[in-house]
C-alpha cells in the first residue's frame, strides 16, 4: 500500500499535539504518513480531533507540539496562503459576490496568472466537473450539488498537489451524496492528486478511501484499508464505529495461541480470535458482524440459542433481533430469498458462528 | 367580454379549459378572493401606524412646505391698494388713487377687533424684504384716521418710505398669495431694482455656505464613524458571542445616557480649561498659552457628533459582518491570497451593504443635527439646522425657516435617490 513507508510520506504528522485551552489535548500524539496520490480519510465522531488535524495541515490552526511535514519540509511556520494546498469547505465557501467563473479565477489571479491562461484553466476545471455552462452564474443561483462541484473545481483549478476536504458532502441529500462520492473518487483517480478527506460518515469513508484513519478521543484508533478496517477491527471502538456489530462482553478464561475462550456474563463460553486482550482473567469485548452469524448451522465453533425479539423488514434482507448470551440487541441478517427460511417473532433460533469471525477485543 | 367569460366558465367548450376550483369558481378568482382577505388583514395591521405617521409626520411636513411659499399678509391687509396698483409701471411714486385705497384699507383694518388686525403681520412681512418697512407701517397706521386728502402727501409726511418706489415695488411683488421670496432669500439671493433675482452682497451671504458646510461636516462625520466603527465592528464579529456582547454594551452605552448629558460631558472634556487641555498642559506637552480650541468651533461639532453617531455605523456593520462566515477568509487564503488580498477582495465587498446602511443612517441623521452643534459648535461649527431653529424661535421668520427646511429635505431625498441608483436600497442591511 502506498504511503506505508513513514519516512518518504508526502504528508507527515510527527508527534503532533494540539490544545486550545492549555488544559486538555484535542489531538494527542498524532503520527501519520500520507503517501503521494493517496486518498486518505480521517473518520471519527464529532469532537474526535479529525477536523483539527485538517485545519493544522491547512495552516488555520497551529500545532501546539510536533511537526507537520509536506514533501519532507516542515510547514508549521508557513502561512496558509503559501502552502499551496487546495481545500473544499463544509459549506463550500464560494464567494457570494463573485460569479462562478470569478470564483475559479480567483486563485489564479492571486498567483499573477495572465488572463488567457486563466480562462483556459477555468474552462477546463468547469468542464471537469461538468459545469461548463455555469461560469456566469452566481453561487446563490446554483443548487447544493452544483455548488459542491464548483467548490471542488475551485480547489483543484490551481493544480495543488494536495487537496483537503472537510465533510464536503455533509449538506447534500443521500442520492446526490452517493453520486458525488463516485465523482470525487473518479477525479482523484484521473488527476493523481493527494486527498485528505474528513468525514463522520463511515460508508462515505469505506467507499472512497485508499486508507482510513479512525479518530477517537484525539488519537488514531486504527489506520487501515477499508476492508481491513471492516473485517479486522483492532479495538472495540473501531468495531462498533465501522459497520454493524454485535457485542458480547465477558472474561477471558483461556488463551490458546491465536485463539481464546471467553466466558460471557451469563456463564456461556465463546471461542474467539485473540486480537487485543490483556491475557487470561482480563475482561474482553467480543465483536461479531451480523452477516457472519448463520442460522441453524450444521457445524460451527460456537453454537447458541436465541429468542427472536423483533423483525425489521429492509427489503433485500430482514434484520432479526435476537437475545443471545445476555445481549438483547444481537442482530442477525436473514437474506430475503425465495426459498429462504421464514423467521417468526418469539421463535427460538439456533445460531452459530466461526471463531475466526469473532474477535476478542479490549474491554470498552 | 362577459359572454366570453361565461362560455369559458361552463367548461363544455372543448377548446377553452380554465382551471376551476371544486365548486366551479375560476381558480384565479378564488385566488384573488383569498389574496384580498390577506391584503385587507395586512392593511389593518399597518393602519394605526400609517394614520399616526400621516397625522404627525407627513401632514406637518406638508404644512411646512406650504408655509415656505404661502404669502397671505399683503393680500389680506391691502386688497384695495393692490387693486389700484395694477398697471403701475413701478418707476415712480404711485398716484393719489393708490394712496386713497391704502388709506381705505388701513381704516377698514383699524375697525376690526385687535386680534384680527392685519397691519402687524403686514409690517413684519414687508420688513423681511425691506428693513424699516415695519416702522413705516406701524408709525403710519395709527394716524390714518386723521389723514385728509391729498393722501399722498399725508403718507409721505408720515414716513419717508411711502415716497420710495422701491417700497411700492415690494408691496406689488409680495401682493400675490404665493411667493418665491423665501427660497430666494434661502439661496442667498435677492431682487434687484428691476425685479431680477441676483446674488446678495458677499458679506450678506449665509445660507448656501452653511448648506455646503453642513454637507461637508456630515460627510466628514460619516467617514470618521466608518473609519472608527469598521475595525471595532470587525473585531466584535470575530469574538465569541459573550465577549462581543460586552463590547456591544460599551458601544451602545452612549444610547443609554441623555444626549444633553453626553454633550455636556464633551464640554467638560474639550473646553480650554477642560480635562484634555489641563492634562496636556500638566504633562508639559503644550504650554499654558498653547491650549487647543477644541470646542465652540468645527472640531467640537465633529468630535461630539462622531461619538454620538458611532453606534448607528457600528450596528449595521456588525450585523452584516456577523453573517459572513470565517470560512470565506479561510477559503481565500487556502486559494493563495495573502491576508490583505483576502480581506480586500473577499471580505470587504461582502460588508458593503452594512457600510451603505451605516453611512446613509449617519449621514442623514447628521445633516439635520441640531442640539450638538448648538451646544459645542460655536460659530464655525454651526449647521443649517441651527439657522432653521433660529428663524423658528428668534427671528420668527417661519417662511424662511420652512424654505431652508424644504431645501434640506429635498437635498436629502436627492442624495438618497442617488444612493439608491448607485448601490440599491435593497442592499441596505440595518440588522
Amino acid at each position: 500500500m502506498v504511503g506505508n513507508d513513514h519516512d518518504t510520506a508526502f504528508v507527515k504528522f510527527d508527534r503532533v499535539q494540539k490544545s486550545y485551552d492549555g488544559e486538555t489535548l484535542v489531538v494527542k500524539d498524532l503520527n501519520l504518513g500520507i503517501g503521494k496520490g493517496e486518498f486518505m480519510t480521517m473518520l471519527g465522531p464529532s469532537g474526535s480531533g479529525k477536523t483539527t488535524c485538517l485545519m493544522m495541515l491547512a495552516g488555520f490552526e497551529t500545532a501546539t507540539f510536533g511537526d507537520i511535514l509536506l514533501d519532507g519540509k516542515p510547514i508549521n511556520n508557513i502561512p496558509p496562503h503559501k502552502r499551496g494546498i487546495g481545500m473544499v469547505f463544509q459549506n463550500y465557501a464560494l464567494f457570494p459576490h463573485m460569479t462562478v467563473g470569478e470564483n475559479l479565477s480567483f486563485p489564479l489571479e492571486v498567483r499573477g496568472m495572465g488572463k488567457d491562461e486563466r480562462e483556459k484553466k477555468v474552462k477546463r476545471a468547469l468542464d471537469m466537473v461538468e459545469m461548463g455552462k455555469f461560469g456566469g452564474r452566481r453561487p446563490a443561483q446554483l443548487s447544493g450539488g452544483q455548488q459542491q462541484r464548483i467548490a471542488l473545481a475551485r480547489a483543484l483549478v490551481f493544480e495543488p498537489e494536495l487537496v483537503l476536504m472537510d465533510e464536503p458532502l455533509g449538506a447534500l441529500d443521500k442520492n446526490l451524496r452517493e453520486q458525488m462520492q463516485f465523482e470525487i473518487k473518479h477525479i482523484h483517480d484521473n488527476l493523481g492528486v493527494t486527498v485528505v478527506y474528513v468525514t463522520h460518515d463511515q460508508s462515505e469513508a469505506l467507499t472512497m478511501s485508499d486508507r482510513i484513519a479512525v479518530f477517537d478521543d484525539g488519537r488514531i484508533q486504527q489506520l487501515a484499508t477499508p476492508d481491513d478496517l471492516y473485517e479486522r477491527p483492532e479495538n472495540a471502538f473501531v468495531a462498533a464505529f465501522i459497520g454493524e456489530n454485535n457485542t458480547l462482553r465477558g472474561k477471558v478464561v483461556g488463551v490458546d495461541g491465536d485463539h481464546c475462550t471467553v466466558r460471557l456474563d451469563d456463564g456461556s463460553k465463546v471461542e474467539a480470535l485473540a486480537v487485543n486482550i490483556e491475557g487470561e482473567g482480563a475482561r474482553s469485548t467480543l465483536s461479531l458482524r451480523p452477516e457472519r452469524v448463520s442460522i441453524a448451522p450444521e457445524t460451527a465453533d460456537n453454537v447458541f440459542e436465541g429468542v427472536v425479539q423483533e423483525l425489521i423488514y429492509l427489503g433485500d434482507h430482514i434484520r432479526v433481533r435476537v437475545s443471545v448470551g445476555g445481549n438483547d440487541d444481537f442482530i442477525v441478517k436473514v437474506p430475503n430469498s425465495a426459498n429462504g427460511r421464514q423467521v417468526k417473532k418469539g421463535e427460538t433460533l439456533k445460531l452459530g458462528w466461526s471463531k475466526a469471525d469473532c474477535r476478542a477485543l479490549d474491554p470498552s | 367580454m362577459a359572454q366570453a367569460d361565461a362560455g369559458a366558465l361552463d367548461g363544455r367548450d372543448g377548446n377553452v379549459t380554465r382551471m376551476v376550483t371544486a365548486d366551479g369558481i375560476p381558480l384565479k378568482r378564488s385566488l384573488q378572493r383569498a389574496e384580498r382577505r390577506r391584503k385587507i388583514a395586512a392593511l389593518l395591521l399597518v393602519t394605526p401606524l400609517l394614520a399616526f405617521l400621516l397625522i404627525v409626520f407627513l401632514f406637518p411636513i406638508g404644512q411646512m412646505m406650504w408655509r415656505s411659499v404661502d404669502n397671505p399678509q399683503v393680500v389680506n391687509a391691502l386688497p384695495r391698494t393692490l387693486n389700484a396698483l395694477e398697471g403701475w409701471d413701478g418707476s415712480e411714486v404711485p398716484s393719489e388713487e393708490v394712496f386713497a385705497a391704502l388709506a381705505a384699507d388701513f381704516r377698514e383694518d383699524l375697525q376690526r377687533p385687535r386680534a384680527d388686525q392685519t397691519w402687524g403681520p403686514l409690517g413684519v412681512r414687508l420688513n423681511y424684504e425691506l428693513s424699516a418697512a415695519r416702522g413705516a407701517v406701524a408709525r403710519t397706521v395709527r394716524n390714518v384716521p386723521d389723514f385728509e386728502p391729498p393722501y399722498r402727501e399725508a403718507f409721505t409726511d408720515s414716513h419717508r418710505l411711502w415716497g420710495d418706489p422701491a417700497f411700492w415695488r415690494v408691496i406689488q411683488r409680495e401682493g400675490r398669495p404665493l411667493t418665491a421670496s423665501y427660497y430666494v432669500a434661502a439661496l442667498d439671493r435677492e431682487y434687484d431694482d428691476e425685479g431680477n433675482i441676483v446674488r446678495r452682497d458677499e458679506n450678506r451671504r449665509i445660507y448656501v455656505g452653511l448648506f455646503m458646510r453642513t454637507l461637508a461636516l456630515s460627510l466628514g462625520i460619516t467617514f470618521l464613524t466608518f473609519a472608527l466603527g469598521f475595525p471595532i465592528a470587525y473585531y466584535m464579529s470575530i469574538l465569541p458571542m459573550r465577549h462581543a456582547n460586552l463590547l456591544m454594551i460599551c458601544v451602545l452605552l452612549p444610547f443609554w445616557t441623555s444626549l444633553l448629558v453626553r454633550t455636556t460631558a464633551w464640554i467638560v472634556l474639550l473646553q480650554q480649561q477642560g480635562v484634555i487641555n489641563e492634562v496636556l498642559v500638566n504633562i508639559g506637552l503644550i504650554g499654558d498659552d498653547g491650549r487647543f480650541s477644541l470646542m465652540y468651533n468645527m472640531y467640537g461639532t465633529i468630535i461630539a457628533m462622531t461619538h454620538i453617531l458611532l453606534p448607528f455605523m457600528v450596528l449595521p456593520l456588525y450585523s452584516v459582518m456577523r453573517t459572513i462566515p470565517p470560512s470565506y477568509l479561510r477559503a481565500a487564503k487556502s486559494l493563495g491570497a495573502t491576508p490583505t488580498t483576502a480581506f480586500r477582495r473577499v471580505y470587504f465587498p461582502q460588508t458593503l451593504p452594512g457600510i451603505g446602511a451605516g453611512a446613509v443612517l449617519v449621514f442623514i441623521i447628521s445633516i439635520g443635527y441640531y442640539i450638538t452643534p448648538a451646544l459645542v459648535g460655536g460659530q464655525s461649527g454651526r449647521m443649517i439646522s441651527n439657522e432653521i431653529a433660529r428663524h423658528m424661535q428668534q427671528s420668527l421668520n417661519w417662511g424662511l425657516a420652512a424654505a431652508l427646511g424644504s431645501i434640506l429635505l429635498v437635498g436629502v431625498l436627492i442624495l438618497y435617490w442617488a444612493y439608491n441608483r448607485l448601490v440599491g436600497a435593497d442592499n441596505l442591511k440595518l440588522g
